[in-house]
């Protein structure tokens, strides 16, 4: 056990672990100190100054989120000399800052307006900086926007974009009145080795970072009796959408999501679990197929390990970053743009509708594929296959603005065809499911039994950590899998771009190796993607990966080799895996970037 | 008023070019730890880096760190405008500098040390290498696995700030850290390290030298030993002295005002400005003296004659702050640009004269919560200039 330190806040006696900070401790005795640079997922800045607080025999005020605790420290959290310097702080924010709240994209959802709110900052007796400072506002992107006139400056996603993601397209630039966040060369985030991951808009405590937001075009293809609107929703998105809606993390709403998109006018409510099934069924044969060039063939062209493609952030990553690595990427496009392909050939012919007057829209808990729709090659059904890409919280906005009570909706059911996904779609939202999806499937292709796991729950590939591990031997193969007799089949996942950075690099040394690897952008996996509700934590995470497994063993259909649309669409359409059609529709090709 | 002029006690002992550097290395080195840990505490030398934390304390807390690796490093940043006196003795006497980096490096158990050198005294290099390789050769004789390497300053007054030092030889940017941890635990590289400004290195040379018991009997209570100073401004003898501590400022105006004396800035930019009413009452050192204020300074003594307007001394200051700031934390970025415009807003009338008692309370606000020294002692400046001469910034 670690030693315990006992000090007083605000005259109460806490005792706390070594280490901690006076802000934890607080925290314990249920006394608020506000924040701003602070944020559970990163390492301590300390350069916000709102936490600070008094220590007893210390001249200077403390920042709690930065100070240790120790033993005997009498801490004050609320005398005036420590709400008159927090109200400062937050004026002299103001000055520097455009607050134009109402014109805001983070009104109502943004920390530094409630930490005005709370400290009442009526006044305006410090001079305003706006007018003298070059704000730059970047909109290039068509995933996130960047507004330097709404930045704090707390560098939460400078250390966002280092940290969790290991990317470092965003730095701190200049000193002094000058000081900024910016990239290199001060270009544009489009431009330069920007994932899009929007990780750094999920900790942005401002409107300084947001997603490019298409609600309003949106709005005006739904009003278009032209057009046929088909949405596609992803599987994270039906178990974070609640949260911006009042309920509490890990509530599932798919059946009340499905009823809110019929209201806002969608000709037609579909389902990405669709297409990720689809995912498992092409990127399953095919990593069946490399193992079988590689195994039996002796083929030294085939590159193991393989490694999913599904998570865009992921793919641009893996094309800045490694690119000699490029020919191990799965060649399938991610689920929603398998669905993109599909909506504008397969789904039309069958409802009878002119593809060029389908609009396709899709609910995304990511940013990222707001960048992948727009990626040129994603045209193969001879139009643009996603026309525009929404994120959980814009369908909030949506819902909130059609003055839809979403409390109150009854459950719903998705539209066919492509409305029907099985529980290895769902558990694509988490870190691990496209393994666990893959695995239920493959494993069972090749023996002719289902894969050998209580209740077809693999557990070793669940869970929030940055590397997992897992290896499944392979017995009792049917006639045309016989080379695979005893290989024990490596897999990796892992979740957030360090992980990935780490895994690859172990990669390339050669200290490990793997057949197949799950690569996912965001921390947690797309529960925790870069457009879903914040504020966001492990714990928040980890309610959320929760609901996704719930939801799985819920369902009836399990595996995705067994939703029926997916066995009627390769029996009317697709013919079979890796098929000439399939090709042409759900895969894709990558391209080489620059490192920075 | 004092009516009896005294001279000030003009000190030789930093710059005396003695060439016994092998000797009292050797001497040093052969002495126990302890003794010498000792022997820089009873010293009382206090960092002559700004801001007096007590060197032997220092060297005693990090060689009790039970840790392999660990670092001494030279502060030569330098960046304090008008003071050059590191410059000086870098020039003069590197030996006196590197002695007290090796004996600090035996102490504490580092085999590794950096000058860390502002980048305008790049000129300084050739002569500091030719020196390093004579100094590395005494080391290999006297058997002490050690050595020294010069790394230039990035440009930045802010990495002049320990921390922030720490940082940007770790190729990062110049940024303060938190503290705690202080570099006695963590430092470069995450391991503890003693970092002194080069006049405190040069005074552990004397030290070693003369003895604790000598040291002590120069300057007085709570600051001993003599300081070098940069004398600047309205002077007819600007330049480097050497004097002893705890000298009163009228005495050090009567040495070298120009007789027309207004007031003088101690410690530069982040320093205090003394008016003339405060002469007598005020001395040159560190906390603790029994009776008047005392001020420490890093060296630079700035003296300002009745032509000067404090307005726009003041507004220089907070030029350079605006500018030097490293800009991470809320209270001294902000609060910098606000006293700057605010002062200027003052002066042309667009806000009332007792806009400045805002100011002054935010310059209390940003010494309370700034992340570090700079922030903090921004208020120092401001303040005494704002208070005691409070028409000159309205009119
Ligand atoms: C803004 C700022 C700038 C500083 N610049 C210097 C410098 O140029 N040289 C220096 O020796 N110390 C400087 N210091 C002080 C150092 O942080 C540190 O206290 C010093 O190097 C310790 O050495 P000492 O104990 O020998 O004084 C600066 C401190 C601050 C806050
Ligand atoms: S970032 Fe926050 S405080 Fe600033 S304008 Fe937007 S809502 Fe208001
Ligand atoms: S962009 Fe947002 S997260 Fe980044 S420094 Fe500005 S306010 Fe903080
Ligand atoms: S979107 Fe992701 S990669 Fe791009 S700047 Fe933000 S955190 Fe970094
Ligand atoms: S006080 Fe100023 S220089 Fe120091 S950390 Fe804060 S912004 Fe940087
Ligand atoms: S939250 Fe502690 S300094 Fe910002």
């Amino acid at each position: 056990m670690s030693n315990m330190v006992n000090l007083t806040i605000n005259g109460i006696a806490v005792s706390v672990e070594e280490g901690q900070t006076i802000l934890e401790a607080a925290e314990k005795l249920h006394i608020k100190i506000p924040t701003l640079c602070y944020h559970k997922d990163l390492c301590v800045a300390g350069n916000c100054r709102v936490c600070v607080v008094e220590q007893v025999g210390n001249n200077k005020l403390v920042a709690s989120c930065a100070m240790p605790v120790s033993e005997g420290m009498e801490i004050n959290t609320n005398t005036l000399k420590v709400r008159n310097c927090r109200k400062h702080i937050i004026e002299l924010l103001l000055t520097e800052h455009n607050e134009e709240c109402t014109k805001c994209y983070r009104n109502g959802h943004c920390e530094l307006q409630e930490l005005a709110a709370e400290y009442q900052i009526t006044n305006q007796d410090f001079i305003d900086l706006v007018p003298d400072k070059n704000y730059t506002v970047d909109r290039i992107s068509p995933a996130i926007e960047k507004d330097d006139s709404k930045c704090i400056r707390c560098q939460r996603c400078v250390r966002t974009c280092a940290e969790i993601q290991s990317v470092g397209a965003i730095a701190v630039a200049h000193k002094g009145s000058e000081m900024k966040i910016s990239t290199v060369f001060d270009r544009a985030l489009d431009e330069v080795v920007c994932t899009n991951c929007g990780q750094c808009i999920v900790h942005c405590p401002t409107g300084a970072l947001t997603e490019k937001s298409y609600v309003e075009k949106v709005w005006d293809a739904i009003a278009d009796p032209e057009s046929h609107v088909v949405v596609q929703t992803a599987p994270a998105v039906r178990i974070g959408l609640g949260e911006e809606l009042g309920f509490e993390p890990g509530t599932r709403v798919t059946g009340k999501m499905v009823s809110a998109l019929r209201r806002l006018g969608f000709d037609s409510v579909l389902d990405t679990d669709f297409t990720a099934d689809l995912t498992i069924m092409e990127e399953g044969t095919e990593l069946l197929t490399r193992l079988k060039r590689a195994l039996v063939e002796d083929d030294p062209d085939v590159a193991l390990p393989m490694a999913t493609s599904c998570s865009p952030g992921w793919v641009k990553y893996i094309e800045h970053k490694y690119p000699e690595y490029l020919p191990n990427l799965s060649t399938c496009k991610s689920p929603q743009q398998m669905f993109g392909a599909l909506a504008k050939t397969y789904y039309a012919k069958n409802v009878k509708v002119d593809p060029q007057n389908i609009i396709s829209v899709s609910i995304m808990p990511c940013t990222a594929k707001k960048y992948e729709a727009n990626r040129p090659e994603m045209k193969d059904s001879g139009y643009k296959d996603v026309d525009f890409v929404l994120t959980t919280r814009e369908l909030a906005v949506m819902i909130r603005q059609a003055g839809i009570e979403f409390e109150k909706l009854n459950d719903e059911s998705f539209d066919s065809i492509m409305g029907t996904g099985s529980g290895a779609a769902v558990i694509f939202g988490a870190t691990g499911g496209v393994m666990e999806a893959a695995l239920r499937t493959a494993y069972e292709i090749v023996t002719g039994r289902e894969v050998p796991f209580e209740n077809l729950e693999i557990l070793p590939v669940r869970g929030l950590e940055g590397v997992k591990e897992a290896s499944i031997k392979i017995e009792g193969t049917v006639d045309d899998w016989k080379f695979l007799e005893g290989v024990e089949l490596k897999c990796a996942i892992t979740n957030g771009l360090e992980n990935a950075h780490q895994l690859m690099d172990n990669i390339k040394n050669g200290e490990s190796f793997y057949h197949f690897i799950e690569i996912m952008a965001c921390p947690g996996g797309c529960l925790g993607g870069g457009g879903q509700p914040y504020p966001v934590d492990d714990e928040v995470r980890m309610k959320r990966m929760q609901a996704i497994y719930n939801e799985d063993s819920d369902l009836p259909i399990r595996k995705s080799h067994e939703n029926p649309e997916i066995v009627q669409i390769y029996k009317e359409f697709l013919e079979e895996p890796l098929s000439h059609k399939s090709h042409k529709l759900l895969h894709t090709t990558y391209v080489k970037r620059e490192q920075y | 008023m004092t009516t009896t002029k005294k001279q000030l006690h003009r000190i030789d002992l930093i710059f005396k070019n003695e060439q016994d550097c092998k000797e009292i290395l050797r001497n040093a080195l052969a002495r126990s730890n302890q003794e010498v840990i000792n022997e820089m505490v009873n010293s009382g030398l206090k960092g002559r880096g700004g801001a007096g934390f007590p060197t032997g304390l220092k060297w005693k807390l990090t060689a009790e760190q039970k840790v392999d690796e660990k670092f001494v490093i030279c502060n030569a940043d330098e960046g304090e405008p008008g003071t050059f006196k590191d410059r000086e003795i870098l020039t003069r006497v590197p030996h006196k500098v590197l002695s007290g980096m090796a004996v600090c490096a035996k102490i504490i158990g580092a085999r590794k040390g950096y000058i860390y050198l502002r980048g305008e005294y790049k000129f300084l290099v050739p002569n500091l290498k030719k020196e390093l390789r004579r100094f590395h050769d005494i080391l290999d004789e006297l058997g002490l696995d050690f050595r020294v390497e010069i790394f230039m300053g990035s440009g930045a007054y802010i990495c002049g700030e320990e921390s922030a030092l720490f940082e940007s030889m770790e190729g990062k940017r110049g940024e303060p850290r938190n503290k705690p941890p202080f570099p006695t635990e963590i430092g470069y590289m995450d391991k503890p390290t003693v970092i002194n400004n080069v006049e405190t290195l040069a005074h552990s040379y004397t030290i070693l030298k003369y003895g604790a018991k000598k040291f002590r009997e120069l300057g007085v209570k709570d600051s001993r030993g003599s300081k070098v100073f940069s004398v600047s401004g309205d002077t007819p003898i600007p330049g480097i002295y050497e004097l002893e501590l705890g000298m009163s400022v009228q005495d050090f105006v009567d040495d070298f005002g120009d007789g027309d004396t207004k007031a003088v800035q101690v410690g530069g930019a982040s320093g205090f400005l003394v008016p003339r009413k405060r002469f007598g009452k005020t001395s040159i050192g560190y906390q603790g003296k029994l009776t008047g204020i005392s001020l420490p300074t890093g060296g630079s003594m700035m003296i300002f004659n009745s032509s000067r307007s404090m307005y726009n001394v003041l507004n220089n200051y907070l030029d350079f702050f605006e500018e030097e700031s490293c800009g991470q934390c809320t209270p001294c970025r902000v609060g910098c640009q606000q006293l700057l415009k605010g002062i200027k807003a003052v002066k042309r009338g667009e806000k009332p004269a007792s806009y400045l008692d805002q100011l002054l309370k935010l310059t209390d606000t940003m010494k309370l919560t700034a992340k570090c020294g700079l922030g903090q002692s921004v208020a120092n400046s401001f303040s005494s200039i704002v208070e005691n001469f409070r028409e000159e910034m309205i009119y």
